[in-house]
């Protein structure tokens, strides 16, 4: 599922209301059925995984100390989850599994993000502009590595773009905001075929204007 | 610096003038607790008079002879005594008198009149050296207990010198003269002169004395700098040794601005309760005259010969000086004689204690310091509203110059080692703290947050990422605290708490170079030593990834 919509639309402080991260002043978020607000935030967030636009990772824990942090937060040591989930995104765990995050590219960093989102088994992933830092070529990759844990794993993840392009690749819900608001929910073809809004609607003649472009070039 | 030492010396006389008055009141109040208190401190009065007797003397030359000849008299009836010689300066050293933490230096009456009591007497008794020597008498034992024995017999007033060619081209012969020329001259005072109200204030009162610049000196140093023409004036002690050296002219005082500096033992309350150890002292009242003392300075001065000894030598001159008792100063007499590396082997097991004795000192106050600015440190980065202004609070403490912190140290912790730990302790932790603070606030943004949404809590967040990020800026503000400590603990020795500083103070005070020498460069390389080796424990504690792999 997708979040898209322009900067300050309030997509960001969305996807950071569900782990508590951010206090909403109104309404109410379940996952599993459960108001956040009444769920401890450690044990919530320990459920929920996390990937940031800059990947966050410790620079002074190699990569697999890395990937272990939520384990380690836990008070568990499973090494085999570690590779797993290393493997998972398309690393080896022997070759970068001891490699500090500056000898990795920017796109290698954020697999590992993802990979140490995905360590200790989460529920779902949230993800903030997981891609939104890489050039063109690498945001393929990563973003094949998305769709690949996708698949294998069949978790929900919810994740943050301003691309309404990326968010068709990726998503099968999109939700688009404007303003704090939600302006439409629905899957790509219920967009195209009856959005909701004027803003809806410029959203989706830019992106195919964009794929226009791509095809007569 | 004027108005710190003047601020400083205004500040702890009132302290001193409160205090006493303070405690009377609280016991009147309640008798029962004064019974209590009455036994307690009877009982642990017992104790203290097992005690060493402390003597201790200002740091100049007389000042440590005069303590020595003590010492001497005290041993000779077999009286333990401990030496703490060189104490900073009058505020340090009756600071510690009157607290019970030394028991008896030489003062001097005027200095008592003027500097500590701050009294301002009738024309007809303040030039009267016996009306100011009963004066200070009665009122020390009111205000603090504290006993004049009777006078030594010799003043040793200011002596306001000038270079002898000076006197005669402007015709210098008095202090009239002095200030009708003084727009032209350039003054080198001590600091304690600059700062006391029989000092140079007093001299632009009373004369209209004001030097186009005056420059704060060391007192062994003021003479070398007027004779290299460094300065055209200094304040000097009329019994000084160095003054007949230099060929210096002493200007008279024809509006008899100085009060009479009449030279005696000042004894703690403490020992004045015990008449053995005031019986030995006594005998030396009234045998000492200017031209003896002079001549005694002289030795200590220009010959660099042994404190010790020449106490000794006075002493027997006496018939004072004890048979069983014998100089507790280690230095042999023959401190001109060879060269400086000779020199410096021959002292090499005093240097060795006085750099342990350092190296404990530092080492002492950087862990505590370190113990406490680190979790204040981190503390802070909690409470960020609170941290600047902390952090400006430990950052004051800074600007306090260290003799002025460390004489603040005396009326609560006493002399020696604690009220030194103390203020090294207070120097040390803001570099600490702020670079703790700093590097902990400063750590990776992204980094930790993303750890915090991934569930950690915040003591793993604080072990994890804050502090391993944080260590390379805490390691630089440990090694500047390391390094100030070093340098700040040579002044340590003004408090009787030792270290090189002891070498430096005495050298100083001595007028003897090479002495200085043996406490400057230890603290020097003390300071490179130190420093390395923290540089390469900084490089064990670097994050990970920063280590050369």
């Amino acid at each position: 599922m997708a979040l898209v919509g322009e900067s300050g639309s309030g997509k960001t402080t969305l996807l950071r209301c569900f782990n508590r991260m951010v206090e909403p002043h109104g309404g109410e978020i379940l996952v599993d059925g459960v108001n956040v607000s009444e769920q401890d935030p450690i044990v919530l967030r320990r459920r929920l995984g996390y990937v940031q636009q800059q990947g966050g990772l410790l620079p002074h824990w190699t990569v697999s100390q890395n990937v272990g942090l939520v384990l380690r937060a836990m008070g568990r040591t499973d090494a085999r989850a570690v590779d797993d989930a290393i493997a998972l995104v398309g690393l080896d765990p022997s070759v970068h599994g001891p490699r500090f995050p500056r000898e990795l590219s920017g796109g290698q960093r954020q697999r590992v993000a993802l990979a140490r989102a995905l360590a200790a088994g989460p529920q779902a992933i949230l993800l903030d502009e997981p891609f939104g830092a890489l050039d063109a070529i690498t945001r393929g990759d990563v973003q094949s590595a998305f769709e690949r844990v996708q698949r294998e794993l069949g978790l929900t993840m919810l994740f943050v773009t301003h691309d309404l392009a990326e968010a068709a690749r990726l998503a099968t819900r999109i939700v688009v905001m404007r303003a704090g608001r939600v302006e439409q929910e629905g899957s790509m073809t219920e967009l195209r075929d009856s959005p909701a809004t004027a803003y809806v609607q410029t959203l989706l003649a830019s992106a195919a204007t964009l794929l226009e472009a791509l095809r007569t070039a | 610096m004027k108005l710190i030492v003047n601020a400083f010396s205004a500040l702890s006389a009132r302290l001193g003038l409160r205090s006493p008055r303070f405690y009377r009141c609280v016991f009147c109040g309640a008798p029962a607790l004064t019974l209590v208190a009455g036994s307690v401190s009877a009982q642990s009065r017992d104790a203290a008079d097992q005690r060493n007797v402390v003597v201790a003397s200002k740091p100049f030359a007389e000042s440590y002879l005069l303590a020595e000849m003590f010492a001497q008299l005290l041993e000779a009836r077999g009286i333990s005594v401990t030496r703490r010689p060189g104490l900073g300066a009058t505020e340090v050293a009756f600071g510690a008198l009157r607290t019970n933490a030394i028991d008896v230096y030489p003062e001097y009456t005027g200095t008592g009149l003027v500097a500590i009591l701050h009294d301002t007497l009738p024309d007809a008794i303040a030039k009267d050296p016996r009306a100011v020597y009963s004066h200070v008498s009665r009122r020390f034992a009111d205000l603090y207990g504290v006993r004049w024995l009777p006078p030594l017999g010799f003043e040793n007033t200011y002596a306001i010198a000038v270079r002898r060619e000076t006197a005669t081209n402007l015709r210098l012969n008095t202090l009239t003269d002095l200030a009708r020329e003084s727009a032209e001259l350039t003054a080198g005072f001590t600091a304690d002169f600059i700062g006391r109200p029989d000092g140079l204030a007093g001299l632009e009162r009373a004369y209209g004395l004001r030097p186009r610049a005056v420059r704060p000196l060391a007192p062994a140093l003021k003479y070398q700098a007027l004779a290299t023409r460094a300065v055209d004036v200094i304040d000097g002690y009329s019994t000084d040794g160095l003054l007949s050296r230099y060929d210096l002219v002493t200007l008279d005082d024809d509006k008899r601005f100085f009060p009479p500096y009449q030279a005696a033992a000042l004894v703690s309350p403490r020992l004045a309760r015990r008449p053995d150890a005031i019986a030995a002292l006594i005998p030396l009242s009234g045998r000492l005259d200017e031209r003896m003392m002079r001549e005694l300075n002289r030795r200590v001065e220009v010959e660099h010969e042994d404190v010790a000894v020449v106490a000794r030598s006075a002493l027997t001159q006496f018939g004072l000086a004890g048979s069983g008792a014998h100089p507790a100063t280690a230095a042999p007499g023959d401190r001109d004689r060879g060269s400086f590396f000779r020199y410096l082997a021959s002292r090499r097991a005093v240097m060795l204690a006085q750099t342990l004795r350092h190296i404990v000192l530092v080492a002492a106050a950087l862990g505590a310091a370190m113990l406490v600015a680190i979790p204040l440190g981190l503390l802070l980065e909690r409470a960020r509203p609170a941290a600047e202004g902390t952090l400006g609070a430990l950052g004051v403490i800074q600007t306090i110059p260290s003799i002025a912190l460390l004489a603040f140290m005396i009326p609560l912790f006493g002399v020696g080692l604690v009220p030194a730990l103390v203020a090294l302790w207070l120097y040390a932790l803001y570099p600490i703290a702020r670079g703790t603070y700093t590097g902990v606030h400063g750590a990776d943004h992204d980094a930790v947050e993303a750890v915090e949404a991934l569930g950690t809590t915040p003591v793993q967040r604080l072990l994890w990422v804050r502090l391993p990020l944080a260590t390379p800026v805490i390691m630089a503000g440990v090694r500047t605290a390391a390094v100030i400590t070093v340098g700040a603990a040579t002044l340590a020795a003004f408090i009787g708490a030792g270290g090189l500083g002891e070498a430096i103070v005495e050298g100083l005070a001595l007028a003897d170079t090479r002495l200085v020498l043996t406490g400057a460069i230890p603290a020097a390389l003390l300071a490179v030593l130190v420093d390395a080796v923290l540089g390469l424990v900084e490089r064990r504690v670097r994050p990970a990834h920063l280590r050369g792999r």
